[in-house]
């Protein structure tokens, strides 16, 4: 089977520091595929080469065969590459409804809208003329995540869902997951929670200082093979 | 009595100088320092239009589409180049617009004031009382001026376009991963923004009489404008509008030296006591 998503030797840059050395890796259709790493190691930069948010070599990413690699982020996002960035981030003076709506510029034909995010988060309904700032935590992450669902992508990217949030508000974000991928949706997860890491995602990449360290099955890797490419000792 | 309405009538077209200022500094932190002139030039270029045999009410239509497509094409070919971190090369390109508007309408039209005659409704009047009488043209601008602010505050809040102004105002990377091309998207308001230019110059030029140096001192009432009516709200903007014609006004009412000086004395007032300004809208 090809791979819908395909890097190759994925060099980036922020300036002059060399943040990725050459990254090989590899997402089939459906399939749900998390990177582990310490700070620094690179995850969150990989993620925004992808994204067309740091700029990568045009052969280096490949998207169905495609180069897509140093793309305006407009561009990708309409082949259907989303991303829930790191932080949130969401837009603090758009109200809730217009964060999402905000989604759907891309204007990509499926089955995600509001109607479906309502009833998957019901708590945004309620809430949606509030300003996006008024929320907690777990209910911005909320947001984050449908509005990137609201561009009805093939691959969604997650950086650090958890970041700050509350075990509880951890578990009810990645309750939400199997409906996400249930239609067929691939999705990579950088992932701070190793443990939650290996259980949600058939395949497991830990980065490490701007290399893969380790790559394979999250159920066959043993806990000493991923602490120690996480530490790299 | 008398001295109020005058400051609130000559508030309406202050209003109309500093939205178009409050429109782009919003949207992208970009400080036009060739407001002013962009104004007279917009009186300039209604004037060379009657000057062509255009009715004044018809030149005056036309000079808003052709500011539109010169605010379109400055901010996407010259002035987004010049917008990152680093306020600096923005204020240079524009303070050197500046120098070459007035110079090349100094070229054009000599320093000579000159204004837009507007079939006798530039001195028509209605008189109220036997002491008070209102001009008619000043109440259409002053009209004019709550119907636009109305309008652009309705724009930001409830149209598309207004959410993709506020988006990629508030995180133009991540409006860019949404799809927005925030070149354009700026590149649209300043296109509004040099409409509002575009109809404060006609309305100057109409109104009182403009020369070609006249450019700066405008670019100060508006900013006096934006700054004491607070950031982010365009009703601010207009009170402080308001606030600044009112304290002319009364200044001029006092002694005929002291008109304009009171305004900038009313914004230093305002300034130490109330830095954010009168109705900021705070962000986050």
């Amino acid at each position: 089977m090809a791979a819908i998503l395909q890097t190759h030797q994925l060099q980036a840059y922020y300036g002059d520091a060399q943040a990725l050395f050459g990254i090989d890796f590899e997402l089939n259709a459906g399939e749900l595929v998390a990177i582990i790493g310490a700070n620094g190691a690179g995850k969150s930069t990989f993620l925004k080469s992808l994204t067309g948010l740091v700029k990568a070599p045009s052969e280096a990413i490949a998207w169905k065969g495609q180069a897509i690699g140093g793309m305006a982020p407009g561009y990708i996002v309409r082949q259907g590459l989303a991303m829930v960035p790191e932080g949130r981030r969401l837009f603090p003076s758009l109200s809730v409804e217009e964060n999402l709506l905000m989604g759907a510029n891309a204007q990509r034909k499926g089955p995600w809208g509001l109607k479906r995010l309502y009833q998957m988060f019901p708590i945004l309904e309620e809430k949606r003329h509030a300003p996006s700032t008024s929320l907690s935590g777990g209910q911005q992450q909320m947001v984050a995540l449908g509005r990137a669902l609201m561009s009805n992508p093939e691959v969604l990217l997650c950086d650090e869902l958890s970041l700050g949030l509350a075990p509880i508000v951890i578990r009810e974000i990645y309750n939400a997951m199997p409906a996400i991928t249930a239609e067929g949706m691939s999705l990579v997860i950088v992932e701070q929670d190793v443990s939650m890491a290996r259980r949600v995602s058939q395949r497991l990449y830990c980065f490490q200082e701007g290399l893969v360290s380790l790559q394979g099955s999250s159920g066959e890797l043993t806990r000493e093979q991923i602490s120690q490419a996480y530490f790299g000792v | 009595m008398d001295t109020v309405i005058q400051g609130v009538l000559l508030g309406g077209l202050y209003g109309l100088f500093a939205l178009g200022l409050s429109l782009m500094f919003g949207v992208m932190r970009l400080t036009n320092t060739a407001h002013g002139d962009f104004i007279i030039l917009g009186s300039f270029s209604t004037l060379t239009l009657v000057n062509l045999g255009l009715s004044p009410w018809l030149a005056m239509l036309a000079t808003l589409p052709l500011a539109w497509l010169l605010g379109y094409s400055l901010q996407r070919y010259v002035l987004n180049g010049t917008l990152g971190r680093d306020p600096l090369p923005s204020l240079v390109v524009t303070f050197g617009m500046s120098i070459v508007i007035q110079n090349l309408l100094l070229e054009l039209f000599s320093a000579d004031p000159r204004s837009i005659e507007l079939n006798g409704l530039n001195t028509l009047g209605v008189a109220f009382t036997p002491e008070l009488s209102v001009g008619v043209l000043p109440m259409a601008i002053l009209v004019l001026a709550l119907i636009t602010t109305a309008g652009l505050q309705w724009m930001f809040k409830s149209t598309a376009l207004g959410r993709s102004f506020r988006a990629v105002s508030d995180d133009r990377e991540i409006a860019e991963l949404m799809g927005l091309n925030a070149r354009k998207v700026y590149a649209l308001a300043t296109a509004l923004a040099f409409v509002l230019v575009g109809l404060a110059g006609a309305l100057q030029g109409v109104r009182t009489t403009v020369s070609p140096s006249d450019g700066p001192l405008l670019l100060l009432f508006a900013f006096e404008a934006v700054i004491m009516g607070g950031m982010g709200s365009f009703w601010g903007t207009l009170a402080g509008a308001m606030l600044l014609g009112l304290t002319q006004q009364v200044g001029f009412r006092l002694d005929s030296g002291w008109g304009i000086w009171g305004g900038h004395l009313m914004f230093l007032i305002v300034l130490v006591l109330r830095p954010q300004g009168l109705f900021p809208k705070t962000r986050g």
